[in-house]
């Protein structure tokens, strides 16, 4: 195994394909998006396949996920909010199934790579922005403008306001990315400590448990976050798709 | 230069070195940066989320969500249709509870004036039998009293007979011979008055 904790991150090509002076080549992260997609989606297909009245366990993980972010969307944006469901639970789906394949040793983890996710968080904002004013118009612009904001801070709140809305993506981004970055590193660091030292010897071997047994660990923790990330990230999309629907708030 | 140029070689080696030892075969050329940072590998990693995610987005829009939406909400309807039918037993329950209260109170009303009528009824035709018997009874005491009152008569009207009769058979034996009849009639007579 090798023991350069960033390897795990690196793209290779499967299919090389090249248009116009550009890269589109299939890689083992367009592998392992295909295969998050395939995953997630014959999850859901083949768990409510029987349409069972009284679910079965797989149905009920489906329609809990589902309860889930249907709830969470209901709460944030409202009723109105819902037309957003399929594209909200589309994300989790896709980033809660990509965290969890990342975890298995040899897998490319897909949303280790910062413009996967900064892609996804755009999708995010874009709608907001696209939605917002196909819906209300100019009126969407009271989002930078709370109300009761006494007239003189007025313009310093409005600056502040966009600055935040401007940095909504890269915050939602790099929280997912840095996250699943940092923890399969950490757990590659780790996971390295066992092998060289069991190199060692017999003092190496003893000296190894400590590391092995952190490894568990954070593979445990890994896979609370991989859980945390993917609600983090459609909670926070959700709440920024209230804007959209609600901008005078 | 020379020093950086020569940390960029030995980083290129370490990297080669680790590669051929996992035996991941990987493209030359972008392997020295930081992987996430590689922007060569950026349009590639775009084009692929757009499709799979799209696929995923479609698919999930058109067959997962509405099946498990669907399969909620029978389930939902089933269940307040459940409720909506225990709720209407129930009240069927106490309508007949009810009911059957309702008759209870009729019939005992009824049983009593039934009771009632039969104890009148009963009541009366004692009082008729009374007063028959009494009257017939009333009839008898008179009847009697009328024939003791005639008896009474008789006896009366014989004493003066049976006291002549008397009065001839005590002369005759006392004083021996016939009395006559006028004269013992007489004597009573005059006794009695």
């Amino acid at each position: 195994m090798a023991n350069d904790p960033i390897h795990q991150f690196q793209i290779s090509k499967w299919i090389p394909i090249e248009v116009g002076g550009l890269d589109f080549s299939f890689t083992n992260s367009s592998a392992f998006m295909v295969a998050t997609v395939v995953a997630a989606g014959a999850f859901l297909f083949l768990t409510t396949s029987s349409r069972g009245l009284v679910p079965g366990r797989l149905q009920s993980i489906s329609e809990m996920s589902y309860e889930f972010v249907a709830s969470m969307l209901r709460d944030s944006a409202g009723s109105h909010g819902m037309r957003f469901f399929p594209f909200v639970f589309s994300i989790f789906m896709f980033v809660l199934m990509a965290n969890l394949l990342g975890l298995f040793p040899y897998f490319f983890t897909v949303t280790s790579h910062i413009i996967v996710t900064f892609a996804l968080a755009l999708l995010v904002i874009g709608t907001v922005v696209v939605y917002g004013f196909w819906k209300h118009g100019f009126g969407f612009l009271r989002l930078f403008v709370p109300q009761g904001v006494p007239g003189v801070v007025v313009p310093l709140v409005v600056l502040i306001e966009i600055v935040s809305f401007l940095s909504r993506p890269v915050s939602l981004s790099v929280r997912l990315f840095a996250n699943m970055l940092a923890g399969h590193i950490t757990l590659k660091v780790f996971a390295g400590f066992v092998t060289s030292m069991s190199a060692l010897g017999a003092a190496g071997v003893a000296g190894a448990i400590l590391p092995l047994i952190m490894t568990v660990a954070i593979t445990g923790l890994e896979f609370l976050v991989a859980f945390m990330q993917a609600y983090v990230f459609a909670v926070l999309t959700c709440m920024y798709l209230n804007d959209a629907v609600h901008p005078g708030h | 230069m020379f020093v950086a140029s020569a940390f960029a070689a030995s980083a290129q080696d370490a990297a080669e070195a680790t590669h051929s030892e996992t035996g991941v075969a990987s493209d030359g050329a972008h392997e020295a940066g930081f992987p996430p940072f590689d922007s060569s590998t950026f349009p590639s990693q775009i084009l692929w989320l757009a499709i799979t995610f799209g696929l995923f987005y479609l698919f999930l829009k058109r067959v997962v969500l509405p099946r498990i939406g669907g399969i909620l909400e029978v389930r939902r309807d089933r269940i307040a249709q459940d409720l909506d039918q225990a709720a209407r037993m129930k009240e069927e329950a106490d309508e007949a509870v009810a009911a059957y209260e309702q008759e209870l109170a009729d019939a005992r009303k009824k049983a009593n004036v039934i009771g009632q009528e039969a104890r009148d009824a009963a009541k009366a035709e004692a009082d008729a039998e009374r007063r028959e018997i009494e009257k017939q009874l009333d009839a008898k005491l008179d009847e009697a009293e009328k024939r003791i009152a005639s008896i009474k008569e008789t006896a009366m009207k014989d004493v003066g007979t049976i006291a002549e009769d008397t009065a001839a058979s005590i002369v005759q034996e006392l004083v021996g011979g016939q009395l006559d009849k006028t004269a013992a009639k007489a004597a009573v007579k005059s006794v009695k008055q």
